[in-house]
Order: C-alpha cells, then structure tokens, then sequence
C-alpha cells in the first residue's frame, strides 16, 4: 500500500462525508486534508513504515540532533514500552470482554505518541491525562494495575498523583488542559523554570485527542498558557476519530496550525514513529523548562480499535482504513529500524514478548483480586473536614445495614 | 463586636489581605482584579501591594479562571477566584461541579483543592440582565463543595479568612446590594471570629416565629421583625450563613422554640434552598410546628428586568405577609 494510495483514500473519505459548497471559504476541505498524510511536508518523520531512517530535511533537522543522540539502550526502552504497553492494553480489552471490567478504552495504535511522550518527559515534570493514556501512565512508573480500579468501578481512579507526577484520568473532555496550564503557572511562579538546573526545571504535558480541540476549555487552556509564558506542551493525539466523527466534523483547520494563532509553535508529528514522537516532545518540553512558553504538537496517528469496548467502528469506517495503518504500526517500524541499525538481535525481542506475557498475567491476577471497596468508604473523603451531612447520612446508612444483620443472626 | 466601622466591600477586603499577609501561597485571580481592583473593588490595592503574581488579571474567560486555579492549587496555592458577576459564572460551571467539587474524593484523599471562588450576587442594583442572579442552589446540590454567604462586614472579614483556609473548596457569595452597607468588624483585634464559618447566627432572638434568611435578605429580615415588634410580635431572626452544610442544630433549636418557620430568599422558590430546609424542618419538628413552613423568594420567572426588581423580590412587606399567613395558623 503506497502513501500516495493512503492520501487519496483518506481525501476521498473527507469529500463523502463533508461536502463543502463554493461559498464556505476559500480553502476546499480536500485540499486542507491534504496536510494529513505521509506525504505532508510540514510532519516530522524519522523513520518509514518499513523501518528505514529518513534523511535529514527540512522539516525534521530542528529534531534530528535529538534522535542521533539516542543510544542502543534508548531505542531498546521505547522498544520494549511500545511492546508491553501494547500488551496491557490487550489485556485490558480481554479483562473487559471477560466481565471483569465495565469498560476499557485501547490506546491500541497510538503506543508511539504516548511513549514517545512519556519518554520525554523529565521526573519532576507533571503530566495530565485524558482516559486512553495508559502508554504515558506506564513510562512515568504508574503501575498498570492502578488504572484499572475505574473500569472495574471500585474507584474514580484513586492513585496519588504525586506519586509519579500523573494526574487522575479525566473524563470530560477538555478539562484537564486547564488543570495542565494552571500547574505549568504553579511552576513558573514558583522559579521552577529557566533556572539552567536540569533537576529543577520543570514542565508540564496536558493530553487531549482530536475531538477535545473543539473544546472551550482546550482553547482556553492555549489562551491561558500563552499569555502567562507557562510552561506546558499541549500534546493532541490526533487519532482521526472522535468516536463516529472525523476530523472534518472538529475542524477545518488542522490543530497544530492553529497554535499560531493562540502565539505559540505548533508541531505536526508523525505519530506512529516513535523517534519523531520522541524527538518533537523533548525539544517542546526542554523550550518550556527553560522558559521558551508552550508549544502545541499534534500526533498523526491512527485508534486501531474501537472508541471504548462500547463501540462499534463498523457503523462508521471501512475496514480498508484500518487495513491501511496496519502497514503504518509502530512496533513493527521501530523492530525494523532496530535490527536494520543492529540495536537488537532476536534474542532481545523474544525477551520483551516474554516479558509481556508475565506483565499481562500479572495485570490480570491483580483485576480479578481486586477487592470491591468496604461499604461504609462510599462515605469517605468527601470532604477534608468535618462536614454534618456525610457524618448523619453514613451513621443511617450504618444503621440500616446493622438492622439487616440483626434479621441475619435472629433466622 | 467592636473595632473599626467598615462596608461590607472593605471588609472583604481587609479580609483578603489579611489572608495574603499570612500566607503567601494565596492568590487572588480574575477579570480585572488587578489595577481596577475588580469591578466592585473588592481586591482594591491588593496588586499595588502583593504583585501581580498574587493578584493575577487573567484573560476573560470564566472555566479557564476556574481549570486553572485548579492546577494551581494542585501544586500548592491556595486560589482564591473572583467571578465577575452570578450570572457569568456558568461558563464555569462544569469545571465547578465536574472538578471542584470531585477532586479530593476521587483521588481518595490524596488531593486538596484549597480553593474560594467568590461569587458577587444577587439583585437589587438595578443591573441589566445576568448581573442579579442567585444561583446557590446548583452550588448547594453539588457534594463536594462548599456553600456559605456573608451579610454585613464582619462577616465578610471574617468568613472569607475562614473560607481560605478551608481545605475545601469554598463557593463564598457575596450580597452586591449589602457591598456598601457598613458595620462593626472586629477588625483591630486580634482574637478570633466569634462563629465558625459552618455556623448560623441568631440575629435577633424572638419567641413567636423564626425567619431563616441569608446574604441580602438578612438586612430585610431584620427590618421585617422590627416592624413586627411594633405590631407586638415577636419574631426570631436567623441568618444561615453556611448554605452547604446547612448548620441543621441552630434552625431546628429556634423553630422548636418559635413553632413557626419562613424562610426568605431572593432565589427563586422551586427548588430552592427554602425547599431543602422546609423539608428538614417537616422531618425533625413536625410535632412542634403550629403551622405550615412558608417560603418568600423570587417568583419562578427568570430574572425580570430591573423596573420590576421591587416586585420580584422578597420585600419586607411580602415577609410580613408570610408571618401573618403563618401565624393565622
Ligand atoms: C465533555 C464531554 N462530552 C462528551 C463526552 C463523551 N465522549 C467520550 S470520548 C468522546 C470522543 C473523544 O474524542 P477525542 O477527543 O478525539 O479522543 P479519543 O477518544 O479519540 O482519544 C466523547 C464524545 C465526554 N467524555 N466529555
């Protein structure tokens, strides 16, 4: 399957389902969309689908210095997040087909953008998800089972954020780019900022897909960050699905580009190539620890799967799509740059699957002993303080389960 | 209570500051709050005073203001919000209600959000329109929040202190009609407020009905029962302050003294927060009321335009009414 192949497919997806007048504007549509395929000058690639290193161009130089630096060692980590972050995914997606989860949503396809990120980001940096990061979850040391709790429904989520400096997912769409851009000002007025110390400085990376750029609080968080200099990437994964809707039901013009107009760079990423995601994230997060303001990257990519275990992506794409980024996966182009480049043998990939599957088993042993929480704990942490209602209601609610324990022993 | 005679405004103000002096953490954000000192100078010198790192203009937009506190008190600020108007509080809402108010339970207590969100309210100024509203009710049926009201200067001074240093988020209205009212604070003296910020107040002691009222009306409840006190009534006068959680010990003492209940508030009454605290009073005094609870608020219009002001809200006539109704009984 040839990009130019893609391209056409993906424009001619566009016209069926948006069909634009003469008199909307000046741009059709189909041209717009142009800017959303490989062959888009202005996306940073590193490596193609089968695994070769691109030359260096115009549009990845800022960034190629980045990837040169990286060793053996760097490319076999992201190897191996990409494989098991993957598998937990997977795993995820069984746990919730088995009836041991209510819900999953599968980051399958976007492990590059996620892990490229992760990986980007520095200890005391703080990251700021949406529901389908469990790839940056895992480069920054959350443990897998943590973000389960949710989908099982025994918790919102529960985990201390300042654990691993990753916040609580957030569902409604857009939100946590403001908490993002308000923690980004936190650091700056602190002086955790510009300060020349790589252990000091410190960044903020706010995660959203593409439907979430249509958000007030998206476009908010670009006007706040902009003009309080805060330092925050706004990281878009441009998965091309908003569950049924496509990017042309969100936006005319293409996110990255309109970065600009809030004043700050936007980045296009190919973000099924773990170097670009990688290499684009470092630099973005280095300019904001240093005081050079945010910077917006969109990753190019593609949700492989479903929205959530809920959906159903036959009602409202092709197949054909799907088969087209299969070709594009990012474990397979990073396995074939790496053994191209000789970073790995055989061996070392045997090891990670290995590796995977204890992972998994591990993740699902944890799920299914997962404990349903303690009654009374519903009534728990409402508050910091002392607060009458909660205290009365929870004593009620103790009586009443106490009444149906006196029936119990009395039959 | 003595000390210095302020308004309600300076109080405020002299409350902010006061909280800032103590605690550098707290940060004062919003539209306009900096050089102008907010639209009804609340925050009046506190930039010229702090910096603008510690009164923050921000750009003009209410769920940004409220999205970013959050992130700011998540790494350790104590943000205290102005919105500019009750009625312009709404694009903020979801960040209010969705956020706010589920953070520290949803993190199972790892998460605080120390944070005040200062809300101007209600009507009486002749204001156009969105610029009266009373909207605590969606605020109060929210879990998670906070919900409290000042009537007069020194609880203004006092309350918005207490409010800061609540580990919980605290939505605090402010009576824009009562801003330039002005009473004893208790300002020059060191010790402490006489009330906690979840306690009601016996206004006025009485014997023969209780009027339960908050922010604006208290001023009107007064004079309600001052002018009954001339027809020989005796009435009980008591101002909530905390709308969330209701301080249910103090109402329910004065209505099983009084037997008799109104309830007065500009919101409108379906509802309202007249609803919620009728129904307790049904649940825990039924055998010591001679009459039913009554409720005066808003007609269940929105808003009117400012010419029929006088007659949307609760006056002390319409009060009176309601005590004469309850009492009839
Ligand atoms: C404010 C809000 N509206 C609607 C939803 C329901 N919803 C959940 S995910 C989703 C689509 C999000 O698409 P996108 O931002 O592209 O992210 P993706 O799911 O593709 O990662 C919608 C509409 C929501 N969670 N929040």
């Amino acid at each position: 399957m040839s990009d130019n192949e893609v391209a056409g497919h993906a424009r001619s997806r566009m016209e069926g389902a948006f069909q634009p007048s003469p008199e909307m504007g000046p741009t059709p549509p189909s041209q717009i969309y142009g800017h959303f395929s490989d062959e888009n000058p202005e996306m940073v690639q590193f490596v193609d689908a089968d695994g070769n290193r691109l030359e260096t161009n115009e549009t990845n130089a800022p960034y190629a210095k980045i990837v040169e630096e990286m060793t053996s060692e760097d490319a076999r980590i992201i190897y191996r997040d990409l494989v098991l972050v993957r598998r937990i995914d997977a795993e995820g997606f069984a746990l919730q087909r088995q009836g041991e989860l209510g819900l999953w949503p599968s980051l399958f396809g976007q492990e590059a953008a996620q892990v490229g990120a992760g990986r980007a980001l520095r200890e005391q940096d703080y990251a700021f998800p949406g529901y389908r990061e469990h790839g940056v979850a895992w480069c920054r040391g959350v443990p897998p089972e943590n973000l389960l709790g949710m989908f099982r429904g025994v918790n919102h989520g529960g985990w201390d954020s300042n654990e691993n400096n990753f916040h609580l997912y957030t569902i409604v769409i857009g939100n946590q780019m403001l908490h993002a851009t308000g923690y980004a000002m936190g650091i700056a007025a602190d002086g955790d900022m510009g300060t020349g110390d790589p252990d000091r400085d410190a960044a903020v990376m706010a995660f959203t897909g593409d439907g979430g750029t249509s958000q007030g609080d998206f476009n908010e968080a670009l006007v706040f960050a902009a003009v309080a200099n805060a330092p925050c990437v706004f990281f878009v994964q441009n998965n091309q699905w908003a569950i049924s809707e496509p990017n042309e039901k969100q936006f005319i013009i293409p996110p990255y580009q309109r970065a600009r107009g809030f004043g700050f760079p936007g980045v296009l990423v190919d973000g099924n190539d773990p170097l670009a995601t990688y290499a684009v994230a470092k630099d973005a997060l280095d300019k904001a620890r240093s005081g050079q303001g945010p910077t917006l990257i969109e990753a190019y990519t593609y949700r492989m799967g479903a929205h959530t275990t809920s959906d159903d992506p036959s009602k409202y794409r092709s197949s054909a799509e799907v088969e087209i980024w299969k070709e594009k996966d990012p474990i397979k182009r990073m396995r074939g740059f790496m053994t191209e480049r000789g970073h790995a043998d055989e061996e070392f990939f045997d090891a990670i699957d290995a590796e995977a599957d204890e992972i998994a088993a591990r993740v699902r042993k944890a799920c299914q002993e997962m404990p349903d929480p303690e009654l009374p704990t519903m009534f728990d942490q409402q508050y910091t303080e002392h607060h009458p209602l909660v205290e009365a209601e929870r004593e009620e609610f103790l009586a009443y389960h106490a009444g149906f324990a006196e029936e119990g022993d009395q039959a | 209570m003595s000390g210095t005679r302020l308004s309600l405004a300076k109080g405020l103000n002299a409350g902010l500051r006061r909280a800032m002096d103590k605690d550098p953490k707290v940060v004062l954000m919003g539209q306009d709050v900096g050089k102008l000192g907010g639209v009804f100078r609340i925050t009046e010198g506190l930039q010229k005073d702090f910096g603008d790192h510690r009164v923050m203009d921000t750009p003009l937009a209410e769920s940004g203001i409220v999205g970013s506190a959050i992130g700011l008190a998540l790494r350790g600020y104590r943000p205290v919000v102005e919105i500019q108007f009750d009625g312009f509080v709404y694009p903020a809402f979801d960040q209010i209600v969705s956020q706010v108010a589920k953070m520290h339970a949803r993190s199972l207590g790892h998460l605080k959000l120390p944070m005040v969100i200062r809300i101007p309210c209600g009507g009486g100024i002749g204001a156009v329109e969105h610029h009266s509203e009373s909207n605590e009710a969606y605020f109060a049926h929210t879990a998670g929040l906070r919900v409290v009201t000042c009537s007069n200067a020194a609880d203004g001074y006092w309350m918005i202190q207490q409010a800061i240093e609540s580990d919980d988020p605290v939505i605090f209205f402010e009576p824009k009609r009562r801003y330039h009212e002005r009473g004893e604070t208790g300002i020059d003296e060191e010790g402490a407020p006489e009330l906690g910020l979840y306690d009601a107040r016996v206004v006025r002691e009485g014997t023969d009905a209780t009027l339960l009222c908050y922010g604006p009306m208290v001023k009107t409840c007064r004079q309600a029962a001052e002018a009954a006190a001339e027809e020989g009534r005796n009435l009980e006068v008591i101002d909530l302050r905390t709308l969330s959680p209701l301080d249910l010990p103090t109402i329910m003492e004065s209505v099983k003294k009084t037997r008799r209940a109104v309830i007065v508030h500009e919101a409108q009454t379906f509802v309202g927060l007249g609803a919620e605290i009728a129904a307790r009073i049904q649940e825990e005094c039924f055998y010591h009321l001679e009459a039913p609870v009554l409720r005066v608020g808003g007609y269940n219009i929105p808003y009117p335009p400012s010419r029929f002001e006088e007659e949307f809200l609760p006056t002390l006539d319409r009060v009176l009414d309601a005590v004469d109704r309850s009492l009839a009984h």
